[in-house]
């Protein structure tokens, strides 16, 4: 096992430094640069003026010149600083350790993106259960309209519409941002409800679009579980139905999950701009999109090179999921 | 597994239409009920309208600062709230003319080479230490300083030498007289010496806790959230009433005009459709105060003077007298605008009221394109001239939907008289980089934001066509060259409104720009705030003296 995971983890490095590569070789072919958010139609801004600017920011040289220096910082875990113009940190851009942990970028991203995963697996992962329990039945056909419907509304407008019923009509939920006003004059325990209220819309908006991947997912391979001979055999040897769907069938439907379980770790950081921006949530996806319409490189590429580490390491993951729970893969 | 979706019986059919059908019903009652929300109650009290200092302003921004120091801001949200933490040497009145900030007076020489200015003394820091002239003196040598990434230092690169003679005193000479240099001194040059000297200016935290001397400073900044500011009780025009000053951050507009609904916030610009429309109900009047007044910018439709269908005058005016900028500010902007005449607002001083104007004349234009040769000699409904067809394309910039719809109407409008016009809507930074720079444009739908002084040498001025600056489409005029160097180089105000006004009239003849229209600012601000004294240069100008009567405040006081 261990010469397996140092060669799996040596296999990783030249994977990590193409990604980069090809990642710094696009975002540079785009056209525009990080200083146009500066000079872009001002009459007061030179030419000159811009030049410098540009040199300020080492633009003059070469791509891959400019390449090597950012990779030269990169192994010593600096991601240099950002192109903004307040020059701060790209690590404290996503991880500001002069800011309480609640308020941290990727710590607020971390936090919606797996509570709505623990509650699409939470939902979804009975609801494909029972449809493929139910096949063909009208409650399997219900279950899958629904969730269905839950994939092809489009976020923004679900999230307008529930803030509408329940930030204006109702008056029950916050609108948007991640606490209130009076925020600071709370108790402990209003400080927790005050975060979990601004919480509920959009955990419950991210994970109504994901149940009927999982879900369908689940269907279809506990169908096909079910169909094999030990479940027969199983059957045939007079056992309970709920033991044999929820004791056999179910643990063996289960594995593929692990694949999926692993894929989803880079999406615990990866925040979606489109409801990031609706409720005015200040996570990951909007400091990505925000960073590639300004054209700011070192954050585009730390934020990249972040997100590829991770789904490397979910394959990883993954893959030590089966070894752990598939003797037939462990027998390898 | 698909497959058994499609074999519904008749009954399960039934049963699936009619819980679609309640779904349905549900978004509707829920999507279009409008109940007015609880807190309007508050503004029916009848209190005493005595200003009186407390509570918190809320404004929301769609863009979060980025640095507050103004000389290395470039986004509009970093200098909104620098704004407030630092104040100039001299700023814009209501009427448009210059007046003393931080500097009492100043003298200007009879040759207009020297301008001295007199501080005001005893102004403080928010520190404590007292602002004197060599806190000028030290933000003009770092905005000159080639390792200052600043793009605002051209203003300061004319001075020839600048001078400290005493504490209160701050002395500047020009090479040529320069009529911009004398509001250049605005906010973009003050900073605290005393805490900077030294430092890399980039390196600091000073950008985001900055050390000023305005209306404000800032308390907190939570990033992506809000940046909270506290009344500076000490400042030299009087404490402002309002003690708070929340900047919140929500980028998306929908959820903005949400959050003005539900109370969230106090403040905030309005869309022509929510200014004229969604805020026409009687909660809004009972619980809102809308403003309303001229932005200092205007939209135009540019040509690239160099593209053989553009080069003939008369074709410039046919297009003209075909665009009906009446209807493009009545329908794009909800007539929430002036239709554009020049490059200037209309009732400011620069602006020229009877230049050359292009009504709405299929004729005129059709005359008009004929003597330039163009006919539609193949029937095909589009004009031709030596074999090439009348299309051309027109380009702006995504996300902005006045510019995209303007484009449409000017489309639909030309086609009416055989010129064939498409549209291609470009990503900003691609737009600018790959198109206007390399001129590789034929018309272009932008605007500019212009500042109050009115020289605008660099858009018009033939020696302004290089790669990379403004006079991008290329225009040359040697008789404008020289009002506009006339126009710099005089502080008079009656000498350059002569200049200007005949630029104007040279411009209307020879329309190298159509230009489109003057938009409104918009905004909205909940109706216990009090003290707003609308004028041309905005509201908020006077931000210091809103209050709010004690009745009617909604936040509680701050603790010191």
């Amino acid at each position: 096992m261990i010469p397996y995971l140092a060669k799996r983890l040596l296999e990783m490095i030249p994977t990590l430094l193409g990604i980069t590569i090809l990642s710094f070789l696009i975002i540079h072919l785009a056209p525009g640069k990080p200083t146009d958010v500066l000079t872009e139609m001002n009459p007061k801004i030179t030419p000159e003026a811009r030049e410098r600017l540009e040199k300020y920011y080492g633009l003059d040289k070469p791509v891959y010149t400019q390449y090597g220096l950012w990779l030269k910082r990169v192994v010593k875990f600096d991601f240099g600083e950002s192109f903004s113009t307040d020059r701060r940190p790209v690590i404290a851009k996503i991880w500001d350790t002069k800011q309480p942990l609640v308020e941290r970028r990727l710590f607020i991203t971390f936090v919606i993106n797996a509570f709505s995963m623990l509650l699409i697996f939470l939902i979804a992962i009975p609801i494909g259960v029972f449809s493929a329990t139910h096949q063909g039945l009208f409650s399997d056909k219900v279950t899958t309209v629904t969730v269905f419907i839950g994939f092809a509304t489009p976020a923004f407008w679900l999230a307008l519409l529930l803030m509408m019923l329940f930030g204006i009509h109702l008056g029950w939920l916050p609108i948007s941002g991640l606490k209130s006003m009076d925020y600071d004059t709370l108790s402990v325990f209003g400080k927790i409800w005050d975060r979990a209220e601004h919480l509920i819309l959009p955990v419950f908006i991210s994970s109504f679009g994901g149940l009927a991947g999982l879900s369908r997912f689940m269907r279809g391979s506990m169908l096909e579980v079910i169909r094999q001979d030990y479940i027969t055999v199983a059957r045939a040897k007079g056992l309970h139905e709920r033991r044999v769907v929820y004791h056999h069938a179910l643990r063996n439907a289960l594995l593929p999950i692990i694949t999926l379980l692993g894929l989803a770790v880079p999406g615990l950081i990866g925040g979606s701009v489109i409801f990031e921006n609706i409720f005015s949530i200040p996570g990951m996806g909007q400091l990505f999109y925000m960073s590639v319409m300004t054209r700011d490189y070192p954050l585009v590429m730390g934020i990249l090179t972040i997100g590829a580490f991770l789904t490397l390491l979910g394959n990883l993951l993954a893959d030590i999921g089966y070894m752990l729970t598939d003797p037939r893969i462990r027998a390898r | 597994m698909i497959e058994g979706c499609f074999e519904y019986s008749g009954t399960v059919a039934a049963r699936m239409r009619k819980i679609l059908y309640l779904i349905f019903v549900f978004l509707i009652i829920f999507g279009c009920r409008h109940k007015s929300p609880e807190n309007g109650k508050q503004a029916v009290k009848t209190v005493s309208d005595e200003p009186a200092y407390g509570d918190a302003l809320v404004a929301g921004s769609i863009g979060e600062p980025s640095i507050l120091i103004p000389m290395l801001a470039g986004d509009s949200a970093s200098h909104d709230v620098a704004g407030l933490i630092f104040n100039g040497l001299v700023k814009y009145d209501t009427d448009l003319s210059v007046i003393g900030d931080l500097a009492e007076s100043w003298d200007i020489s009879p040759d207009g080479l020297v301008i001295t200015f007199h501080l005001r003394k005893g102004v403080r820091w928010f520190d404590g230490v007292e602002f004197t002239a060599e806190d000028i003196m030290f933000g003009y040598k770092t905005i000159i300083n080639e390792k200052t990434p600043t793009a605002y230092q051209e203003d300061y690169l004319q001075v020839k030498k600048a001078e400290v003679p005493d504490p209160y005193t701050f002395r500047v000479t020009y090479r040529k007289p320069f009529a911009p240099a004398l509001t250049s001194w605005g906010n973009l040059v003050v900073l605290p010496k005393h805490l900077l000297e030294g430092k890399n200016i980039t390196k600091t935290d000073f950008g985001r806790d900055p050390v000023g001397l305005g209306r404000y400073k800032l308390r907190t900044w939570t990033p992506g959230q809000d940046v909270i500011l506290e009344s500076n009780r000490d400042y030299f025009q009087g404490r402002p009433y309002i003690d708070r000053y929340i900047y919140k951050i929500i980028p998306d507009p929908a959820t903005m005009f949400l959050e003005l609904k539900a109370g969230g916030i106090d403040y905030m610009g309005l869309t022509p459709i929510q200014y004229t429309k969604q805020t026409d109900t009687s909660y809004f009047s009972k619980n809102f105060q809308k403003f309303r007044y001229p932005v200092f910018a205007y939209t135009y439709m540019g040509f690239n003077l160099r593209h053989p269908f553009f080069q003939d005058k008369r074709v410039r005016q046919a297009i003209a007298y075909a665009t009906d900028k009446k209807e493009i500010v009545d329908v794009v902007l909800f007539g929430l605008g002036k239709p554009a005449t020049g490059p200037y607002v209309p009732d400011t001083w620069p602006y020229n009221p009877k230049v050359r104007t292009y009504g709405y004349d299929l004729e005129k234009a059709k005359i008009l394109l004929k003597e330039a040769g163009w006919k539609d000699t193949n029937g095909d409904g589009v004009l031709d001239k030596d074999g090439s067809p009348f299309v051309f394309t027109i380009l702006t910039n995504m996300g902005n939907s006045l510019r995209m719809n303007t484009a449409t109407i000017i489309q639909w409008r030309l086609a009416k008289i055989g010129i064939k016009v498409d549209i291609r809507v470009l990503e900003w930074s691609t737009f600018i980089n790959e198109f206007i720079d390399k001129r590789r444009f034929q018309a272009v739908i932008l605007g500019w934001s212009i500042g109050l002084d009115p020289d605008q040498y660099d858009i018009w001025h033939s020696s302004k066509t290089k790669e990379k600056e403004f006079n991008f489409i290329g225009y040359k005029n040697p008789e404008v060259d020289t009002l506009l160097e006339q126009g710099r180089r005089t502080f008079d105000t009656e000498e350059r409104k002569k200049a200007y006004f005949k630029i104007q009239e040279i411009l209307a003849e020879e329309l190298p720009y159509i230009f489109l229209y003057v938009p409104d600012a918009t905004p909205i601000v909940h109706a216990r705030f009090r003290g707003i004294k609308p004028s041309p240069i905005g509201i908020s100008y006077n931000l210091h003296r809103w209050y709010v009567p004690k009745g009617l405040q909604r936040h509680a006081a701050m603790e010191p």
